[in-house]
């Protein structure tokens, strides 16, 4: 796997990671059913961890090759 | 327990430690075994971004505004992911052009401008002043209601006459364990391994004291986190505290401060410091860029619990302070202190680097260009400078704390601690425009960039510096509600009349609108001095790679000129170091060569700053420094040359392509031109044996006319014989030129093959009879349709039959042939029981001329002609072509060679 394919991946993987944290999905998030608070930060927390993983998997698996 | 000495001797031991641990970084870094060349130190370092108001104040803002806390963390988040191609090409252009601060980035990109990087600094130091502020905030309110509880820690700073403000003390306790720590030397390159350590040690601390105080909260105070929620569901005025509907702002403040915490990042000062500055390795920066996130999710994991658990348990308390209190309310002693170590961790990792950071811009990028300007710096004696430098820094510090102090005292109450942090927040994000869009848009303009930066700047003190003044009363509060003057479409919270925004993205909105605006409008309207191209140039190809090993320099200057400057600046020492690769020891008047003039510059930059570096050495270089053309010409050819080569190397890979498969046509065309020749060879000669007996045979007749009858009947008969076996062979010559050809017409139909099979037996019968040869039939079919043309079938049938006769054994000659349905086909195989043939002979015998060499002597075959070798290769291609196969196997019944031919059966005919 070359330095473009990493870049390319990476690039990516912040525009999905902005879109995940961005207005339209946020609102989607923002919901409660009766009885319990708002699903909103489990969202947050969950894309985030994910984010961070998929990245770690990138940056891990691509390591030495540049 | 909870008494001022103990809590005071706990925050002095805290300090004590972090003093050692920089001391001894400090020394490993001397002996060359640093401690901090690890991705997750470095990774730790960063999180020096989580302050006290992230201790604190992120409870707080989640208990006021839902989850909009999380935004300050992911848009770092958003900026860490994209460090290995944002930050690692900051972190090239900070080591090639020694720069040491985000001040002098700013100068060193716009023509190492000093005006610009002064301004830079100021904007710094007034940015992120609250920002301190807000530490020494956190540090005083955290110690109160740790001593005070529960008796509410109600201070009011402003009636209070300073020097019993405590929080002055921590200013000036901070101020001092700053000078001892941070400028202890002036490193050239300034790195501070020690700072780092200790940064990354505090690091660990607050994440520990956080999750201690977490754990403890939702698993001894509630039930797991199933429990709390539950709870805080049950409560109607806590339902919507953790949507979307209690940020302020809605969707636009939800993006506006994910915008201004990525940009933010990035630039803040301190950011910069460890980013930048204290990188030792560009390859640090992939681990980071995942380990750093991840560290910010583990010290919000339990934010909101906590936020929850306060607002259920203590209800109508100060937020800020739910991190301290959940644990005292408990009744317990040992937690609330971690706690405050936690958040005195936190607030010092900030104030530390942030204070350094800004005492080098202070001293770099505001003092020294003025001093060096109004040549009021008389540097008499070696080292003097060095010691100039760290008496304004040490100066800067004090000066930098009193004034967050001062920010404190005066406006400090108005304010929560996530409030004060935004401001600074928005502030430094004015840098963003001209450092992000420096790196990677030759064109921007250093009259742009500062245009840029003092339109963003006041566009911030108008809408959030100054009405923090009117919130605590030194302005009249009418000028937030009616604006200046009561003009209402200037009210600094509603600029224009836009409305419905928080303050933040209301600022920030304005603020990069005419930063960013008057960036790329000036830079189109404006041009640039020969000095701001060449450093555009570099800082925008920084990773090209056609960068890195040119001589750039041009300008001319002696030794002994360089090294008196040298000396002057930076020490005898230094100086050494700096001109030691010359093997022979030059004169004074030597011409320094270009590399050195190159290495000392960067050495004055590490020192002083790139704007006054170049000051020095345009003062002993006569010409252009740095050969601008030179360089230029580069950069434009390289990405031309790139493309060329690009191109040449695919021509070069078709032409090698086509290089190979002419070579194989060639090797093949004289493979073929071999097999010609020989061909030729072979021919001449099966002809030449014939016609030499039959020219023999024909002389002896010419010539012998008294020969008796007897002998003339006999010589005739052999000269007819051979004639026969000679036009025989013609015919099989051209049968096969034409099989080779492609030009052998064949005429197929359907034909039983075992009618042509018997057909054919007859027609040999007789022959083999008369050489003896049993000939053994095997049909067990009435009927075999295959397609084929007769003549061209029954001559292959009648070789197969012919060959084996001619091979079969000398003393019994015995030839079999069977015929038997096979799968979807006819099997015809004539084996004889001769010697057979060899395994590694049986593909031979189907090339041209090949003629098996008999075993027994050829004396013995004289009753059976010899064969012309090209039997076999005719009948193979019939066959093929034919759509059948012919090969040679065992015999299954006679043990000698066993010939096979196979062709599919005839489509039944409807």
């Amino acid at each position: 796997m070359n330095g473009a394919t990493v870049r390319a991946r990476l690039v990516a993987l912040v525009c999905l990671a902005a879109l995940l944290f961005s207005p339209p999905l946020v609102v989607v998030f923002d919901r409660s059913s009766t009885g319990s608070v708002s699903w909103l930060s489990l969202y947050l927390f969950a894309a985030w961890i994910s984010t961070i993983a998929l990245a770690a998997w990138l940056m891990e698996r691509g390591q030495g090759d540049e | 327990m909870r008494t001022d000495s103990v809590v005071l001797t706990a925050a002095f031991g805290y300090l004590a430690l972090l003093f050692v641990i920089a001391a001894w970084g400090d020394r490993r870094a001397e002996q060359g075994r640093s401690v901090i060349g690890s991705p997750t130190v470095y990774a730790l370092s960063i999180a020096v971004y989580c302050t006290a108001w992230t201790f604190y104040g992120s409870v707080g803002r989640a208990a006021e505004f839902g989850p909009s806390f999380l935004l300050i963390y992911l848009g770092p988040t958003l900026a860490m992911l994209l460090a290995p191609l944002l930050i690692r090409k900051m972190v090239r252009i900070a080591s090639t052009q020694r720069i040491t601060s985000i001040a002098d980035f700013i100068s060193a990109r716009y023509g190492k401008s000093s005006s610009l990087g002064a301004l830079v600094a100021l904007i710094a130091l007034i940015g992120v002043t609250p920002y301190i502020a807000l530490q020494l905030k956190a540090i005083t309110l955290s110690h109160a209601v740790l001593v005070n509880y529960p008796a509410t820690a109600e201070f009011r700073l402003a009636d209070e006459s300073f020097w019993s403000d405590k929080s002055f003390w921590v200013a000036l306790v901070l101020a001092v364990f700053i000078i001892l720590f941070g400028t202890r030397h002036l490193d050239a390159s300034e790195r501070h391994e020690g700072m780092v350590a200790a940064i990354a040690f505090e690091s660990l601390i607050k994440l520990v004291a956080f999750l201690t105080v977490g754990v403890f909260v939702v698993f001894v105070l509630f039930n797991g986190p199933a429990d709390l929620f539950r709870q805080v569901a049950e409560r109607p005025e806590l339902a919507g505290a953790l949507s979307l509907d209690a940020v302020p702002g809605g969707a636009v403040g939800w993006v506006g401060t994910l915008l201004l915490a990525f940009l933010a990042f990035l630039t803040l000062p301190r950011q910069f410091q460890v980013l930048v500055v204290e990188n030792v390795d560009e390859r640090h920066l992939k681990r980071a860029s995942w380990l750093f996130p991840l560290y910010l999710v583990a010290i919000n994991l339990f934010v909101i619990p906590i936020a929850m658990a306060g607002l259920l348990l203590a209800g109508d308390g100060d937020p800020d302070s739910f991190v301290l209190t959940l644990p005292l309310a408990a009744g317990l002693e040992g937690i609330p202190l971690l706690v405050f170590i936690g958040g005195l961790s936190a607030a010092t990792g900030m104030v530390i680097v942030e204070t350094i950071a800004l005492s080098t811009m202070v001293s770099n990028q505001l003092m020294m260009p003025l001093l060096l300007r109004s040549r009021r710096l008389h540097l008499s004696s070696q080292g003097e400078l060095a010691r100039w430098l760290l008496g304004i820094r040490r100066v800067a510090i004090v000066l930098i704390l009193l004034l967050g102090y001062l920010y404190h005292a005066l406006i400090g109450d108005s304010y929560s601690l996530v409030t004060i942090g935004l401001v600074s927040f928005v502030g430094v994000t004015q840098f963003a425009p001209a450092m992000l869009i420096g790196m990677y848009w030759r064109g921007a303009t250093r009259v742009a960039a500062t245009l840029g930066l003092l339109a963003g700047f006041a566009t911030w003190c108008y809408t959030l510096l100054v009405p923090g003044f009117a919130q605590s009363g030194w302005i009249d509060a009418s000028f937030l509600s009616e604006g200046p003057l009561g003009l209402g479409w200037l009210r600094p919270y509603a600029l224009f009349g836009l409305e419905g925004f928080d303050i933040y993205s209301h600022a920030l909105l304005w603020s990069l609108m005419a930063n960013l605006g008057l960036l790329v409008g000036v830079s189109l309207f404006t041009r640039q001095s020969p000095v701001e191209q060449t450093q555009a140039a570099l800082f925008t190809e920084a990773m090209n790679p056609g960068l890195q090993h040119t001589s750039l320099w041009r300008g001319q200057t002696t030794w002994g000129e360089l090294q008196s400057l040298l000396n002057r600046y930076l020490g005898t020492l230094t100086t050494s170091r700096i001109l030691a690769d010359r093997r022979d020891a030059p004169t004074d008047g030597d011409p320094a060569p270009p590399a050195l003039i190159a290495r000392a510059e960067q050495a004055l930059s590490g020192a002083l700053g790139s704007a006054s570096a170049r000051v020095l050495i345009n003062s002993v270089v006569r010409g252009e420094a740095l050969d601008r053309e030179a360089i230029l010409s580069i950069l434009d050819t390289t990405s031309q040359t790139l493309e060329y080569n690009r191109r040449l190397e695919q021509k070069s890979e078709e032409l090698a392509r086509i290089g190979e498969e002419l070579r194989a046509a060639n090797e093949r065309l004289r493979e073929l031109d071999r097999l010609k020749d020989e061909f030729v060879a072979m021919v001449s000669h099966e002809l030449r044996t014939p016609l030499t007996s039959i020219r023999a045979f024909a002389e002896i007749l010419r010539d012998s006319r008294d020969l008796p009858e007897e002998k003339r009947v006999h010589f005739l008969d052999v000269v007819v014989l051979e004639s026969q076996r000679l036009s025989r062979l013609i015919e099989e010559i051209l049968d096969l030129a034409r099989l080779e050809s492609g030009r052998l017409t064949l005429n197929p139909q359907r034909l039983d093959l075992v009618a042509l099979t018997r057909q054919s037996v007859d027609a040999v019968h007789r022959l083999q009879e008369d050489r003896g040869v049993a000939l053994e039939v095997d049909i067990p079919l009435d009927e075999a349709p295959v397609i084929g043309d007769p003549d061209r079938l029954e001559q292959v049938v009648i070789n197969l039959l012919d060959n084996a006769g001619k091979f079969a054994d000398d003393e019994a000659p015995c030839v079999r042939l069977h015929l038997a349905r096979h799968k979807e086909g006819y099997r015809l195989s004539v084996e004889d029981n001769g010697p057979g043939i060899a395994a590694d002979e049986r593909e031979r015998v189907f090339e041209k001329f090949h003629q098996i060499k008999r075993h027994g002597g050829s004396g013995k075959a004289t009753g059976r002609p010899r064969g012309s070798g090209l039997g076999l290769p005719i009948s193979r291609g019939i066959v093929a072509h034919l759509g059948g196969r012919l090969w040679v196997e065992e015999a299954p019944f006679l043990k000698g060679a066993c010939l096979v031919m196979e062709l599919p059966r005839a489509p039944d005919v409807v």
